[in-house]
Protein backbone atom coordinates (compact mmCIF):
# COMPACT_ATOMS: atom_id res chain seq x y z
CA UNK A 1 0.00 0.00 0.00
CA UNK A 2 1.21 3.07 -0.96
CA UNK A 3 1.74 6.01 1.88
CA UNK A 4 -0.67 7.99 -0.12
CA UNK A 5 -3.38 5.54 0.18
CA UNK A 6 -6.65 6.19 0.79
CA UNK A 7 -7.53 3.97 3.93
CA UNK A 8 -11.21 5.12 4.34
CA UNK A 9 -13.71 6.34 2.14
CA UNK A 10 -17.16 6.68 2.64
CA UNK A 11 -19.64 7.79 -0.33
CA UNK A 12 -22.80 9.15 0.37
CA UNK A 13 -23.72 8.46 3.42
CA UNK A 14 -27.01 9.41 4.69
CA UNK A 15 -28.86 8.77 8.56
CA UNK A 16 -32.30 9.78 8.69
CA UNK A 17 -34.07 9.52 12.13
CA UNK A 18 -37.72 9.49 11.24
CA UNK A 19 -38.20 12.90 9.22
CA UNK A 20 -34.81 14.56 10.15
CA UNK A 21 -32.12 14.33 8.03
CA UNK A 22 -29.14 14.17 10.79
CA UNK A 23 -26.51 13.06 7.67
CA UNK A 24 -27.29 13.89 4.24
CA UNK A 25 -25.04 12.56 1.33
CA UNK A 26 -21.94 12.99 3.16
CA UNK A 27 -18.50 11.77 1.04
CA UNK A 28 -15.07 11.99 2.83
CA UNK A 29 -11.52 10.46 1.88
CA UNK A 30 -9.05 9.66 4.82
CA UNK A 31 -5.44 9.58 3.70
CA UNK A 32 -2.97 7.93 5.52
CA UNK A 33 -0.51 10.95 6.83
CA UNK A 34 -3.12 13.37 6.78
CA UNK A 35 -5.75 14.64 9.42
CA UNK A 36 -9.24 15.63 8.06
CA UNK A 37 -10.92 17.53 10.21
CA UNK A 38 -14.51 18.07 10.38
CA UNK A 39 -16.17 21.02 11.91
CA UNK A 40 -19.50 22.78 12.53
CA UNK A 41 -22.12 24.14 14.64
CA UNK A 42 -23.47 21.84 17.60
CA UNK A 43 -26.14 19.18 16.10
CA UNK A 44 -24.32 19.13 12.63
CA UNK A 45 -24.10 15.65 12.85
CA UNK A 46 -20.49 15.46 13.25
CA UNK A 47 -20.74 12.83 15.70
CA UNK A 48 -23.57 11.02 14.00
CA UNK A 49 -21.06 10.52 10.86
CA UNK A 50 -18.64 9.42 13.20
CA UNK A 51 -20.99 6.30 14.97
CA UNK A 52 -21.93 5.77 10.99
CA UNK A 53 -18.10 5.39 10.24
CA UNK A 54 -17.09 3.08 13.34
CA UNK A 55 -20.66 1.14 13.00
CA UNK A 56 -22.06 1.87 15.67
CA UNK A 57 -25.38 3.14 13.63
CA UNK A 58 -26.54 2.02 10.50
CA UNK A 59 -26.81 4.60 7.68
CA UNK A 60 -29.61 4.73 5.91
CA UNK A 61 -27.88 5.10 2.32
CA UNK A 62 -24.38 5.22 1.20
CA UNK A 63 -21.45 2.88 1.22
CA UNK A 64 -18.40 3.17 3.57
CA UNK A 65 -14.61 1.43 2.29
CA UNK A 66 -12.24 0.84 5.04
CA UNK A 67 -8.70 -0.30 3.48
CA UNK A 68 -9.93 -1.09 -0.07
CA UNK A 69 -12.92 -3.41 1.54
CA UNK A 70 -16.87 -2.95 1.77
CA UNK A 71 -17.75 -2.77 5.02
CA UNK A 72 -21.09 -1.43 5.19
CA UNK A 73 -22.94 -4.10 6.86
CA UNK A 74 -19.72 -5.18 8.84
CA UNK A 75 -20.71 -4.82 12.88
CA UNK A 76 -18.44 -2.29 15.05
CA UNK A 77 -16.43 -4.95 16.43
CA UNK A 78 -15.23 -6.49 13.13
CA UNK A 79 -14.84 -3.02 11.95
CA UNK A 80 -13.09 -2.31 14.87
CA UNK A 81 -10.89 -5.66 14.61
CA UNK A 82 -10.02 -4.51 10.70
CA UNK A 83 -8.50 -1.59 11.71
CA UNK A 84 -10.62 1.10 12.78
CA UNK A 85 -9.99 2.70 16.12
CA UNK A 86 -12.51 5.45 17.49
CA UNK A 87 -12.45 7.74 20.57
CA UNK A 88 -15.59 8.93 22.61
CA UNK A 89 -16.89 12.84 22.99
CA UNK A 90 -17.32 12.16 26.80
CA UNK A 91 -14.70 10.15 28.45
CA UNK A 92 -15.68 5.97 28.25
CA UNK A 93 -12.42 4.69 29.62
CA UNK A 94 -12.78 1.21 32.47
CA UNK A 95 -12.76 3.71 35.79
CA UNK A 96 -11.98 0.60 38.03
CA UNK A 97 -9.36 -0.76 36.03
CA UNK A 98 -5.50 0.53 36.02
CA UNK A 99 -4.23 2.74 32.95
CA UNK A 100 -2.43 -0.31 31.92
CA UNK A 101 -5.31 -2.65 32.22
CA UNK A 102 -7.70 -0.03 30.22
CA UNK A 103 -5.04 -0.42 27.42
CA UNK A 104 -3.76 -3.73 27.69
CA UNK A 105 -8.03 -5.08 27.55
CA UNK A 106 -8.02 -2.80 24.13
CA UNK A 107 -5.28 -4.61 22.56
CA UNK A 108 -6.17 -7.79 23.73
CA UNK A 109 -9.37 -7.46 21.00
CA UNK A 110 -6.43 -8.03 18.56
CA UNK A 111 -5.73 -11.65 20.04
CA UNK A 112 -8.56 -12.44 22.15
CA UNK A 113 -8.01 -15.83 22.39
CA UNK A 114 -11.10 -16.73 25.08
CA UNK A 115 -11.04 -20.41 25.13
CA UNK A 116 -7.55 -20.33 26.69
CA UNK A 117 -9.28 -19.96 30.13
CA UNK A 118 -6.42 -21.39 32.15
CA UNK A 119 -3.89 -18.94 31.04
CA UNK A 120 -3.25 -15.65 32.69
CA UNK A 121 -4.81 -12.12 30.79
CA UNK A 122 -1.74 -10.32 32.02
CA UNK A 123 0.93 -12.19 30.49
CA UNK A 124 -0.39 -12.56 27.20
CA UNK A 125 2.85 -11.28 25.81
CA UNK A 126 0.91 -9.64 22.32
CA UNK A 127 -1.55 -7.89 24.58
CA UNK A 128 0.98 -6.47 27.55
CA UNK A 129 3.12 -5.19 24.84
CA UNK A 130 1.40 -3.79 22.56
CA UNK A 131 -0.52 -2.04 25.65
CA UNK A 132 2.83 -0.81 26.93
CA UNK A 133 3.63 0.56 23.38
CA UNK A 134 0.54 3.03 23.82
CA UNK A 135 0.79 3.94 26.92
CA UNK A 136 4.27 5.46 26.18
CA UNK A 137 3.39 6.98 22.75
CA UNK A 138 0.56 8.98 24.74
CA UNK A 139 2.82 9.60 27.95
CA UNK A 140 1.50 7.91 30.46
CA UNK A 141 3.95 6.08 30.99
CA UNK A 142 4.44 6.81 34.58
CA UNK A 143 0.48 6.40 35.80
CA UNK A 144 0.32 2.44 34.42
CA UNK A 145 -0.60 1.43 38.04
CA UNK A 146 -3.52 3.94 38.64
CA UNK A 147 -6.65 3.55 38.64
CA UNK A 148 -8.05 5.43 35.38
CA UNK A 149 -10.72 6.78 37.32
CA UNK A 150 -8.52 8.67 39.53
CA UNK A 151 -6.50 10.25 36.67
CA UNK A 152 -7.33 14.07 35.88
CA UNK A 153 -9.64 14.79 33.21
CA UNK A 154 -6.57 15.66 30.48
CA UNK A 155 -4.73 12.38 31.56
CA UNK A 156 -8.20 10.65 30.66
CA UNK A 157 -8.05 12.15 27.25
CA UNK A 158 -4.99 10.90 26.63
CA UNK A 159 -6.02 7.56 28.01
CA UNK A 160 -9.20 7.34 25.24
CA UNK A 161 -6.12 8.02 22.72
CA UNK A 162 -3.78 5.33 24.18
CA UNK A 163 -6.77 3.00 23.77
CA UNK A 164 -7.42 3.47 20.82
CA UNK A 165 -3.42 3.06 19.69
CA UNK A 166 -3.07 0.19 22.04
CA UNK A 167 -5.18 -1.36 19.19
CA UNK A 168 -3.11 -0.80 16.42
CA UNK A 169 -5.63 1.10 14.33
CA UNK A 170 -5.14 2.20 10.62
CA UNK A 171 -7.85 4.81 10.58
CA UNK A 172 -8.27 6.98 13.75
CA UNK A 173 -11.89 8.74 14.28
CA UNK A 174 -11.59 10.62 16.92
CA UNK A 175 -14.43 12.87 18.88
CA UNK A 176 -13.38 16.03 20.06
CA UNK A 177 -10.26 14.79 21.87
CA UNK A 178 -9.29 18.36 23.08
CA UNK A 179 -12.63 19.02 24.69
CA UNK A 180 -12.40 20.83 28.00
CA UNK A 181 -8.22 20.49 27.73
CA UNK A 182 -6.10 23.31 29.34
CA UNK A 183 -3.36 25.07 27.07
CA UNK A 184 -1.08 22.90 28.09
CA UNK A 185 -2.51 19.60 27.59
CA UNK A 186 -4.06 20.47 24.31
CA UNK A 187 -0.20 21.31 23.34
CA UNK A 188 0.75 17.77 24.21
CA UNK A 189 -1.99 16.66 22.52
CA UNK A 190 -1.83 18.10 19.34
CA UNK A 191 2.08 17.15 19.43
CA UNK A 192 1.17 13.89 19.92
CA UNK A 193 -1.85 13.90 16.67
CA UNK A 194 1.00 15.37 14.98
CA UNK A 195 3.29 12.37 15.45
CA UNK A 196 0.38 9.48 15.40
CA UNK A 197 -0.85 10.95 11.69
CA UNK A 198 2.45 9.50 10.26
CA UNK A 199 1.35 6.02 10.27
CA UNK A 200 -2.52 6.43 10.20
CA UNK A 201 -5.11 8.38 8.62
CA UNK A 202 -6.97 10.99 11.47
CA UNK A 203 -10.72 12.02 11.20
CA UNK A 204 -10.76 15.00 13.58
CA UNK A 205 -13.66 16.26 14.60
CA UNK A 206 -13.39 19.06 17.34
CA UNK A 207 -14.33 22.56 18.05
CA UNK A 208 -10.73 24.26 18.62
CA UNK A 209 -10.31 26.07 15.35
CA UNK A 210 -7.14 27.62 15.65
CA UNK A 211 -6.17 23.72 16.65
CA UNK A 212 -7.92 22.45 13.51
CA UNK A 213 -6.43 24.88 11.48
CA UNK A 214 -2.99 23.94 12.50
CA UNK A 215 -2.82 20.54 12.46
CA UNK A 216 -5.64 19.79 9.65
CA UNK A 217 -4.18 18.95 5.63
CA UNK A 218 -8.13 19.10 5.23
CA UNK A 219 -11.02 20.78 6.24
CA UNK A 220 -15.04 19.38 6.02
CA UNK A 221 -17.48 22.19 7.05
CA UNK A 222 -20.98 20.66 7.84
CA UNK A 223 -23.81 22.51 8.60
CA UNK A 224 -27.56 20.81 9.28
CA UNK A 225 -26.08 17.27 8.13
CA UNK A 226 -24.50 18.53 4.89
CA UNK A 227 -21.15 19.30 3.42
CA UNK A 228 -20.88 23.08 3.10
CA UNK A 229 -17.34 23.29 2.33
CA UNK A 230 -14.35 20.97 1.90
CA UNK A 231 -10.61 21.59 1.29
CA UNK A 232 -7.52 22.76 2.71
CA UNK A 233 -7.46 24.99 5.50
CA UNK A 234 -6.79 28.14 3.15
CA UNK A 235 -9.61 27.08 0.85
CA UNK A 236 -12.00 26.37 3.53
CA UNK A 237 -11.13 29.85 5.52
CA UNK A 238 -11.44 31.82 2.35
CA UNK A 239 -14.67 30.43 1.46
CA UNK A 240 -17.48 33.04 1.46
CA UNK A 241 -20.60 30.70 2.51
CA UNK A 242 -18.27 29.47 5.53
CA UNK A 243 -17.22 32.85 6.43
CA UNK A 244 -21.18 33.66 6.51
CA UNK A 245 -22.58 30.40 8.42
CA UNK A 246 -19.52 29.62 10.96
CA UNK A 247 -16.69 31.46 11.28
CA UNK A 248 -18.71 34.70 11.94
CA UNK A 249 -17.77 37.78 8.97
CA UNK A 250 -14.75 38.83 11.71
CA UNK A 251 -13.16 35.86 11.54
CA UNK B 1 -3.97 -7.59 50.96
CA UNK B 2 -4.01 -10.49 48.00
CA UNK B 3 -2.10 -12.77 50.26
CA UNK B 4 -4.87 -12.55 53.45
CA UNK B 5 -7.54 -13.60 50.35
CA UNK B 6 -5.74 -16.42 49.67
CA UNK B 7 -5.15 -17.40 53.43
CA UNK B 8 -8.73 -17.07 54.05
CA UNK B 9 -10.03 -19.00 50.85
CA UNK B 10 -7.26 -21.55 51.74
CA UNK B 11 -8.34 -22.06 55.60
CA UNK B 12 -12.34 -21.89 54.88
CA UNK B 13 -11.46 -24.94 52.74
CA UNK B 14 -9.16 -26.70 55.44
CA UNK B 15 -11.86 -25.85 57.93
CA UNK B 16 -14.56 -27.52 55.79
CA UNK B 17 -12.47 -30.17 54.70
CA UNK B 18 -12.25 -31.16 58.74
CA UNK B 19 -15.79 -30.09 59.95
CA UNK B 20 -16.91 -33.52 59.21
CA UNK B 21 -14.62 -35.23 62.29
CA UNK B 22 -16.57 -32.73 65.15
CA UNK B 23 -20.03 -32.88 63.43
CA UNK B 24 -23.02 -34.18 63.89
CA UNK B 25 -24.67 -36.03 60.81
CA UNK B 26 -27.08 -32.75 61.21
CA UNK B 27 -23.82 -30.95 60.81
CA UNK B 28 -22.65 -32.68 57.66
CA UNK B 29 -26.03 -32.53 56.04
CA UNK B 30 -26.73 -28.92 56.90
CA UNK B 31 -22.87 -27.63 55.60
CA UNK B 32 -23.81 -30.07 51.92
CA UNK B 33 -26.34 -28.12 51.43
CA UNK B 34 -24.83 -24.80 51.88
CA UNK B 35 -22.01 -25.72 50.02
CA UNK B 36 -24.11 -27.19 46.84
CA UNK B 37 -26.09 -23.70 47.31
CA UNK B 38 -22.07 -22.05 47.55
CA UNK B 39 -21.56 -23.57 44.23
CA UNK B 40 -24.97 -22.27 42.48
CA UNK B 41 -23.78 -19.28 44.20
CA UNK B 42 -20.50 -19.04 42.33
CA UNK B 43 -22.26 -19.70 39.08
CA UNK B 44 -24.80 -16.93 39.26
CA UNK B 45 -21.21 -14.54 39.97
CA UNK B 46 -20.08 -14.94 37.00
CA UNK B 47 -22.85 -13.66 35.37
CA UNK B 48 -23.70 -10.92 37.93
CA UNK B 49 -20.71 -10.03 39.86
CA UNK B 50 -18.04 -10.36 37.04
CA UNK B 51 -20.24 -9.76 33.53
CA UNK B 52 -23.23 -7.56 35.05
CA UNK B 53 -25.71 -9.39 33.63
CA UNK B 54 -28.45 -9.97 36.37
CA UNK B 55 -29.99 -13.01 35.79
CA UNK B 56 -33.12 -13.34 37.95
CA UNK B 57 -33.47 -16.76 36.06
CA UNK B 58 -30.95 -19.22 38.09
CA UNK B 59 -32.76 -21.70 39.72
CA UNK B 60 -34.05 -23.13 36.03
CA UNK B 61 -30.81 -24.37 35.37
CA UNK B 62 -30.31 -25.55 39.45
CA UNK B 63 -33.35 -27.09 38.89
CA UNK B 64 -33.72 -28.57 35.24
CA UNK B 65 -29.84 -30.15 36.25
CA UNK B 66 -31.44 -31.68 39.12
CA UNK B 67 -34.61 -33.21 37.25
CA UNK B 68 -31.87 -34.38 34.87
CA UNK B 69 -30.32 -36.19 36.81
CA UNK B 70 -33.28 -37.93 38.27
CA UNK B 71 -34.89 -38.46 34.93
CA UNK B 72 -31.94 -39.73 33.25
CA UNK B 73 -30.76 -42.35 36.33
CA UNK B 74 -32.10 -45.77 34.90
CA UNK B 75 -35.12 -47.54 37.48
CA UNK B 76 -32.98 -50.26 39.33
CA UNK B 77 -29.48 -49.64 39.16
CA UNK B 78 -26.92 -47.38 40.71
CA UNK B 79 -26.19 -44.90 37.98
CA UNK B 80 -22.59 -43.94 37.41
CA UNK B 81 -21.30 -40.27 38.47
CA UNK B 82 -18.86 -40.39 35.59
CA UNK B 83 -21.94 -40.06 32.68
CA UNK B 84 -24.73 -38.88 34.69
CA UNK B 85 -23.19 -35.76 36.07
CA UNK B 86 -21.60 -34.23 32.67
CA UNK B 87 -24.65 -35.45 31.42
CA UNK B 88 -26.99 -33.18 33.90
CA UNK B 89 -24.48 -30.10 33.27
CA UNK B 90 -24.68 -30.79 29.55
CA UNK B 91 -28.66 -30.73 29.97
CA UNK B 92 -28.63 -27.14 32.24
CA UNK B 93 -25.91 -25.99 29.77
CA UNK B 94 -28.34 -26.08 27.22
CA UNK B 95 -31.21 -24.74 28.61
CA UNK B 96 -28.98 -21.29 29.45
CA UNK B 97 -27.99 -21.88 25.66
CA UNK B 98 -31.43 -21.37 24.78
CA UNK B 99 -32.26 -18.75 27.34
CA UNK B 100 -29.21 -16.59 26.76
CA UNK B 101 -29.30 -16.61 23.51
CA UNK B 102 -32.60 -14.82 23.66
CA UNK B 103 -32.28 -12.96 26.23
CA UNK B 104 -29.20 -11.26 25.45
CA UNK B 105 -31.01 -9.41 22.67
CA UNK B 106 -32.63 -7.26 25.96
CA UNK B 107 -30.69 -4.43 28.45
CA UNK B 108 -31.28 -3.67 31.71
CA UNK B 109 -34.52 -4.62 33.27
CA UNK B 110 -35.91 -6.37 30.35
CA UNK B 111 -33.30 -8.57 30.51
CA UNK B 112 -34.18 -9.44 34.31
CA UNK B 113 -37.75 -10.01 33.16
CA UNK B 114 -36.55 -12.07 30.45
CA UNK B 115 -34.73 -14.25 32.30
CA UNK B 116 -37.29 -14.24 34.78
CA UNK B 117 -39.62 -15.46 32.10
CA UNK B 118 -37.43 -18.48 30.99
CA UNK B 119 -37.13 -19.78 34.37
CA UNK B 120 -40.87 -19.61 35.03
CA UNK B 121 -41.93 -21.26 31.37
CA UNK B 122 -39.60 -24.21 32.83
CA UNK B 123 -41.30 -24.36 36.54
CA UNK B 124 -44.66 -24.48 34.82
CA UNK B 125 -43.58 -27.42 32.24
CA UNK B 126 -42.42 -29.27 35.14
CA UNK B 127 -45.29 -28.23 37.48
CA UNK B 128 -47.90 -28.66 35.17
CA UNK B 129 -47.01 -31.65 33.40
CA UNK B 130 -46.64 -35.23 33.77
CA UNK B 131 -42.71 -35.59 32.32
CA UNK B 132 -41.66 -34.61 36.02
CA UNK B 133 -44.36 -36.05 38.39
CA UNK B 134 -46.00 -32.22 38.73
CA UNK B 135 -46.50 -30.94 41.93
CA UNK B 136 -45.43 -33.91 43.84
CA UNK B 137 -42.04 -33.97 42.43
CA UNK B 138 -39.99 -37.03 41.71
CA UNK B 139 -37.94 -39.51 43.75
CA UNK B 140 -34.47 -41.12 42.46
CA UNK B 141 -34.61 -44.71 42.90
CA UNK B 142 -30.53 -45.14 43.16
CA UNK B 143 -28.23 -42.47 43.94
CA UNK B 144 -25.04 -42.32 41.50
CA UNK B 145 -21.75 -44.31 42.55
CA UNK B 146 -18.07 -44.72 40.89
CA UNK B 147 -17.93 -48.21 40.75
CA UNK B 148 -16.58 -48.98 44.54
CA UNK B 149 -14.81 -46.19 44.94
CA UNK B 150 -17.48 -43.60 45.59
CA UNK B 151 -20.97 -44.08 47.29
CA UNK B 152 -22.81 -41.22 47.02
CA UNK B 153 -25.80 -42.53 49.09
CA UNK B 154 -23.28 -42.37 52.20
CA UNK B 155 -23.63 -39.56 53.32
CA UNK B 156 -19.65 -38.46 54.11
CA UNK B 157 -18.63 -39.49 50.96
CA UNK B 158 -21.32 -36.78 49.63
CA UNK B 159 -19.88 -34.66 51.71
CA UNK B 160 -16.25 -35.12 50.24
CA UNK B 161 -17.77 -35.47 47.01
CA UNK B 162 -19.72 -32.00 46.98
CA UNK B 163 -16.48 -30.36 49.24
CA UNK B 164 -14.32 -31.20 46.02
CA UNK B 165 -16.69 -29.92 43.55
CA UNK B 166 -16.91 -26.40 45.08
CA UNK B 167 -13.08 -26.33 45.35
CA UNK B 168 -12.78 -26.89 41.66
CA UNK B 169 -15.27 -24.26 40.61
CA UNK B 170 -14.14 -21.89 43.06
CA UNK B 171 -10.52 -22.84 41.32
CA UNK B 172 -12.10 -23.05 37.65
CA UNK B 173 -13.63 -19.53 38.12
CA UNK B 174 -10.21 -17.71 39.94
CA UNK B 175 -8.61 -18.92 36.72
CA UNK B 176 -11.21 -18.20 34.43
CA UNK B 177 -11.37 -14.73 35.62
CA UNK B 178 -7.93 -13.82 35.61
CA UNK B 179 -7.95 -15.12 31.77
CA UNK B 180 -8.54 -13.58 28.52
CA UNK B 181 -12.10 -14.18 28.61
CA UNK B 182 -12.38 -13.26 31.79
CA UNK B 183 -10.76 -9.77 31.38
CA UNK B 184 -13.40 -9.54 28.53
CA UNK B 185 -16.05 -10.18 31.02
CA UNK B 186 -15.07 -7.64 33.19
CA UNK B 187 -14.85 -4.92 30.85
CA UNK B 188 -18.33 -5.80 29.11
CA UNK B 189 -19.22 -5.32 33.20
CA UNK B 190 -17.91 -2.22 33.09
CA UNK B 191 -17.97 -0.25 29.39
CA UNK B 192 -19.80 -2.71 26.92
CA UNK B 193 -20.39 0.02 24.19
CA UNK B 194 -16.15 0.59 24.54
CA UNK B 195 -15.34 -2.86 23.99
CA UNK B 196 -17.26 -3.65 21.09
CA UNK B 197 -15.76 -0.16 19.83
CA UNK B 198 -12.29 -1.62 20.57
CA UNK B 199 -13.09 -4.85 18.15
CA UNK B 200 -15.28 -7.23 20.94
CA UNK B 201 -18.11 -9.23 19.52
CA UNK B 202 -20.10 -8.88 23.16
CA UNK B 203 -22.95 -10.97 22.17
CA UNK B 204 -20.41 -14.56 21.86
CA UNK B 205 -18.80 -13.95 25.36
CA UNK B 206 -21.89 -13.02 27.21
CA UNK B 207 -23.32 -16.23 25.84
CA UNK B 208 -20.70 -18.02 26.74
CA UNK B 209 -20.73 -16.69 30.17
CA UNK B 210 -24.20 -18.16 30.52
CA UNK B 211 -23.46 -21.40 29.48
CA UNK B 212 -20.72 -21.99 31.64
CA UNK B 213 -22.86 -20.57 34.39
CA UNK B 214 -25.61 -22.95 33.43
CA UNK B 215 -23.10 -25.98 33.67
CA UNK B 216 -22.45 -25.20 36.99
CA UNK B 217 -25.31 -24.47 38.39
CA UNK B 218 -26.54 -27.69 36.84
CA UNK B 219 -23.69 -29.15 38.87
CA UNK B 220 -25.03 -27.96 41.82
CA UNK B 221 -28.48 -29.57 40.85
CA UNK B 222 -26.89 -32.79 40.69
CA UNK B 223 -25.41 -32.51 44.23
CA UNK B 224 -28.80 -31.74 45.50
CA UNK B 225 -30.94 -33.83 43.78
CA UNK B 226 -28.28 -36.83 44.82
CA UNK B 227 -28.20 -35.34 48.31
CA UNK B 228 -31.91 -35.47 48.96
CA UNK B 229 -32.67 -38.32 46.46
CA UNK B 230 -35.75 -36.11 45.25
CA UNK B 231 -36.48 -33.34 43.55
CA UNK B 232 -39.88 -30.92 43.14
CA UNK B 233 -40.77 -27.91 41.14
CA UNK B 234 -40.03 -25.30 43.68
CA UNK B 235 -36.56 -25.54 42.93
CA UNK B 236 -37.17 -23.79 40.06
CA UNK B 237 -39.20 -21.31 40.93
CA UNK B 238 -38.37 -17.50 41.46
CA UNK B 239 -38.26 -17.86 45.07
CA UNK B 240 -35.18 -20.25 44.62
CA UNK B 241 -33.81 -17.75 41.68
CA UNK B 242 -34.31 -14.89 44.29
CA UNK B 243 -32.80 -16.23 47.53
CA UNK B 244 -29.40 -16.83 45.31
CA UNK B 245 -29.33 -13.45 44.21
CA UNK B 246 -29.66 -12.36 47.68
CA UNK B 247 -26.56 -14.96 48.53
CA UNK B 248 -24.18 -12.86 46.20
CA UNK B 249 -24.99 -9.82 47.33
CA UNK B 250 -25.19 -10.34 50.74
CA UNK B 251 -22.04 -11.99 49.89
CA UNK B 252 -20.49 -8.94 48.23
CA UNK B 253 -20.98 -8.54 44.42
CA UNK B 254 -17.47 -8.74 42.77
CA UNK B 255 -15.30 -11.32 44.59
CA UNK B 256 -15.76 -15.34 44.43
CA UNK B 257 -15.66 -15.65 48.50
CA UNK B 258 -18.49 -13.34 48.35
CA UNK B 259 -20.29 -15.81 46.88
CA UNK B 260 -19.25 -18.57 49.44
CA UNK B 261 -19.68 -16.44 52.59
CA UNK B 262 -23.11 -15.58 51.00
CA UNK B 263 -24.18 -18.86 50.78
CA UNK B 264 -23.12 -19.42 54.18
CA UNK B 265 -24.60 -16.40 55.94
CA UNK B 266 -28.10 -16.83 54.27
CA UNK B 267 -28.62 -20.24 55.01
CA UNK B 268 -27.02 -19.85 58.53
CA UNK B 269 -29.20 -16.65 59.33
CA UNK B 270 -32.37 -18.92 58.02
CA UNK B 271 -31.93 -21.89 60.67
CA UNK B 272 -31.32 -19.32 62.91
CA UNK B 273 -34.12 -17.94 62.77
CA UNK B 274 -35.97 -21.44 62.27
CA UNK B 275 -34.73 -22.39 65.39
CA UNK B 276 -37.25 -23.07 67.81
CA UNK B 277 -34.50 -23.45 70.73
CA UNK B 278 -34.06 -19.64 70.46
CA UNK B 279 -37.67 -18.12 68.78
CA UNK B 280 -39.78 -20.31 70.60
CA UNK B 281 -43.42 -20.13 68.72
CA UNK B 282 -42.24 -17.22 66.62
CA UNK B 283 -40.03 -18.92 65.01
CA UNK B 284 -42.44 -19.99 62.40
CA UNK B 285 -42.13 -16.54 61.42
CA UNK B 286 -38.68 -16.60 60.22
CA UNK B 287 -39.04 -14.99 57.12
CA UNK B 288 -39.37 -11.50 58.94
CA UNK B 289 -35.87 -11.90 60.69
CA UNK B 290 -34.77 -12.87 57.74
CA UNK B 291 -36.00 -10.60 55.47
CA UNK B 292 -35.31 -7.79 58.05
CA UNK B 293 -31.64 -9.00 58.33
CA UNK B 294 -31.38 -8.56 54.82
CA UNK B 295 -32.64 -5.43 54.47
CA UNK B 296 -30.33 -3.68 57.36
CA UNK B 297 -27.40 -5.49 55.76
CA UNK B 298 -27.83 -4.22 52.25
CA UNK B 299 -28.54 -0.68 54.11
CA UNK B 300 -25.00 -1.23 56.42
CA UNK B 301 -22.79 -2.53 54.09
CA UNK B 302 -22.75 -1.65 50.77
CA UNK B 303 -20.08 -4.27 49.99
CA UNK B 304 -21.74 -6.82 51.43
CA UNK B 305 -19.77 -8.58 53.83
CA UNK B 306 -16.87 -9.14 52.39
CA UNK B 307 -16.35 -5.45 52.07
CA UNK B 308 -16.59 -5.31 55.92
CA UNK B 309 -12.71 -5.16 56.84
CA UNK B 310 -12.09 -2.16 54.44
CA UNK B 311 -15.63 -0.37 55.61
CA UNK B 312 -13.82 -0.70 59.18
CA UNK B 313 -10.27 0.43 58.29
CA UNK B 314 -12.47 3.38 56.05
CA UNK B 315 -14.01 4.16 58.83
CA UNK B 316 -10.73 4.29 61.17
CA UNK B 317 -8.31 5.72 59.05
CA UNK B 318 -11.07 8.15 57.22
CA UNK B 319 -9.39 7.43 54.12
CA UNK B 320 -11.33 6.30 50.86
CA UNK B 321 -10.16 2.87 49.58
CA UNK B 322 -9.26 3.37 45.85
CA UNK B 323 -11.39 0.94 43.64
CA UNK B 324 -9.54 -0.97 41.77
CA UNK B 325 -10.50 -4.03 39.40
CA UNK B 326 -9.27 -7.22 40.05
CA UNK B 327 -7.08 -8.40 37.50
CA UNK B 328 -5.13 -11.59 39.17
CA UNK B 329 -6.51 -14.72 40.37
CA UNK B 330 -5.83 -13.71 43.95
CA UNK B 331 -7.63 -10.37 43.67
CA UNK B 332 -10.99 -11.71 42.17
CA UNK B 333 -10.86 -14.34 45.21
Amino acid sequence: MSQSAILLRCTDITRRWGGLVAVNRISIELERGTVHAVIGTNGAGKSTLINILSGEIDASDGRVELLGQDVTTWTQPRRARAGLGRSYQRNTIYPSFTVFENCRLSAQAMAQKPWAWWSNAQRCPVSTAAALDAAVRSGLVDLLERPAGLLSHGQKRQLEIAMCLATQPQVLLLDEPLAGMGAEETERMLALLDELKKDQAILLVEHDMDAVFRIAERITVMVNGSVLASGTPEAVRSNIDVQAAYLGGGH
Amino acid sequence: MNRSKLLFVAISFAALALFPLASSSYGIDLVTKIMIYAILALSLELLVGSTGLVCFGQAAFFGIGAYATVLLSPDYEAPSVLWLLPASMVVAAVYALIMGSLSLRTKGVYFIMVTLAFAQMAFYVIHDTPLGGGTDGIYLNAKPTIGTLLDLDKSLALYAFTLGSLVAMFGFLALLLRSRFGRALAGIRVNEQRMRATGFSTYPYKLAAFVISGGIAGLAGFLFAVKDGFVNPEMLGWHQSGAVLIMIIFGGLGHLRGALIGAFAFVLLQEFFMSEAVFGAFAKHWHLGLGLSIIASVALLPHGLVGIPSQVRERLTGRRNTARDATTAEESL
